[in-house]
């Protein structure tokens, strides 16, 4: 397949995740949006690392294109890191508000 | 190197000392110690040349004077904060021992976000600085304005680092021979793939988003005033600063041959940036929110050092990130004393508490940049710096002209100090004005005052080897 189709579909994925992020109102909505965003930069890696290392096989040389694949593995233990803390940050809220909803967020701009 | 070791072993020291030591003011002596030891560390790595651990990291972390210089200025302000205000930070709540561990992580972060070559530490630099940070700013759990601060700077550093893998990602694939090292980006030839392009432009995004340059900087009034206020301390200047060298870094290593190109996107930054911050701070009437704002505007200043970017803005880089970390540490130190932020809670503190109001005054005159002071000496070299890169002299006068603005309110808590009278039947409280704390505080005006007659004191050790 060709790889247009692959940036065509991260790409979109990440749009996805970006209009999300800016429209709902629900803190657990926006944290997953967030990780879809990251999820199609995993996928727009793996296959950027398939087309250099078929462009390398090409010109016969020996350049192994496996870099974004660790690439991935890392962005992964990160996102599950981040995970972690956002959900701690998303209880603590609930505890003392009863609501998951952003708009509550107001009180520190007056 | 160094720095990266010694940090991380620190932090899990501090995290078993949290678990295990009961005393409460243990932490505190030993995180001091640990930050000496830091900077002892990263003194033998740039005196020696090379690291004490040799670890095979295939060159992903690349060391310079100019890197491990940059990072011993920000490992002393970290013990100059721990001196001055370790009191307070121990006053946030229960966990002593975890809030000094997270300070140690994040160092560890800002320690990768200086030596790295790679994009992908580049990467985990920027995330292993961000995530404890999030924590600390949420650490005071009975707050509500602390968890807000927290869930905001959470989602929105989350999705700049979002914005900074697309560009990553971006990147990779517009180089044609498949590296994350960040000299092998290709963008020599006029044939500049527009991946990288589009690479660009994100990563400017994302990296201005962690240093809360404008139109990216909506979060950092917000996460600055919620916080507790030690954390704004540490947060507002050593890591912003750290965001800064890895932006140089990558910027010049990577992107420099097409400066030009991007140069322009800078300067609107940097001009927004600058307005933005100035122009908001003159209607706080909260002290730490002024200063919230006054440091975006500090921002805006240092966005300069990106748009000359040769070696005197890479020097006036080291002395504004020593400048302004100093004096912010002291002001900030000086609000977490006291109950009530507004400028009326300053009023007739030259009485009350004539040591306290003196040093505020030398710090708030150095992020003014009044001759004399270190503020003053890094402003002039980012200016100059501006000139001799590209004779952009309204630039110049811009940046004056800000600089201006911002000794109005800068100015207004001096006078509050000074020409008003104290507040008699509501007297402000500070907290625990001893002697440790004023001659710290002494300590940060001497060396304000020092930096600003002899800046070639720093600025001697970036060309050590």
């Amino acid at each position: 397949m060709d790889i247009k189709a692959y940036i065509a579909l991260s790409l979109i994925l990440f749009c996805t995740g970006i209009v999300g992020v800016l429209v709902r109102r629900n803190a657990i909505i926006i944290f997953m949006c967030i990780e879809l965003m990251l999820n199609s930069v995993n996928l727009l890696l793996v296959a950027f690392s398939k087309m250099h290392a078929v462009s390398a096989a090409a010109k016969a040389s020996s350049t192994f294109a496996a870099d974004a694949q660790i690439f991935v593995f890392f962005i992964m233990v990160v996102a599950a890191a981040e995970v972690s803390v956002g959900l701690a940050i998303i209880v603590m809220l609930y505890r003392n508000t009863h609501s998951i909803d952003i708009n509550f967020l107001n009180r520190l701009k007056n | 190197m160094n720095a990266i070791v010694v940090s991380a072993f620190m932090g899990i020291l501090m995290m078993f000392t949290g678990a295990f030591v009961k005393n409460r003011a243990v932490p505190r002596y030993l995180a001091i110690a640990g930050a000496i030891l830091l900077f002892l560390a990263n003194a033998i790595e740039l005196k020696q040349g090379q690291p004490l651990f040799h670890i095979n990291i295939y060159d992903m972390l690349k060391t310079s004077s100019y890197s491990l210089g940059f990072l011993a200025v920000m490992i002393g302000c970290l013990i100059l904060l721990f001196l001055l205000s370790g009191e307070d930070i121990e006053r946030v709540g229960h966990d002593v021992g975890e809030y000094f561990a997270l300070i140690f992580f994040v160092m560890c972060g800002v320690a990768i976000c200086a030596t790295f070559n790679t994009l992908l530490f580049l990467f985990l630099g920027i995330e292993i600085l961000s995530i404890p940070l999030y924590i600390l700013t949420g650490s005071n759990k009975r707050n509500l304005l602390s968890i807000e601060a927290a869930l905001k700077y959470f989602l929105m550093g989350s999705f700049s680092t979002g914005l900074l893998l697309m560009g990553i990602a971006m990147v990779y694939g517009g180089t044609p021979n498949a590296s994350f090292y960040i000299a092998s980006i290709d963008v020599g030839n006029t044939a500049t793939s527009p991946f990288i392009i589009i690479g660009l432009i994100l990563m400017l995004v994302a990296i201005s988003f962690k240093v809360s340059a404008a139109p990216f900087h909506f979060w950092a009034p917000d996460v600055y005033d919620g916080a507790p206020t030690v954390f704004t301390s540490f947060m507002s200047t050593i890591v912003k600063v750290a965001g800064f060298l890895a932006f140089i870094r990558l910027f010049e290593n990577s992107f420099g041959a097409i400066h030009k190109d991007w140069q322009k996107l800078i300067v609107v930054i940097t001009i927004a940036t600058l307005f933005i911050g100035n122009i908001t701070a003159i209607f706080q009437q909260s002290v730490k929110r002024m200063l919230a704002y006054s440091s975006i505007a500090q921002a805006g200043f240092m966005m300069l050092a990106l748009f000359a970017l040769n070696d005197r803005a890479k020097e006036g880089m080291v002395l504004y990130a020593a400048a302004y970390s100093i004096a912010a540490i002291g002001l900030f130190g000086i609000v977490s004393r006291m109950n009530e932020f507004t400028i009326s809670d300053f009023n007739g503190l030259g009485k009350t508490h004539p040591v306290v109001a003196f040093t505020a005054t030398i710090f708030l005159l150095s992020l003014t940049g009044i001759p004399l002071t270190a503020g003053f000496q890094s402003k002039l070299y980012m200016l100059t710096s501006v000139v001799e890169n590209s004779n952009q002299v309204w630039l110049v006068i811009v940046a004056v002209i800000f600089s201006a603005i911002s000794a109005y309110y800068y100015f207004r808590v001096i006078q509050a100090m000074y020409f008003k009278e104290p507040n008699t039947e509501d007297p402000v409280e500070l907290w625990n004005i001893n002697g440790w704390f004023k001659s710290v505080l002494i300590l940060l005006a001497i060396l304000t005052i020092i930096i600003g007659i002899y800046p070639e004191w720093i600025l001697g050790w970036l060309y050590y080897w």
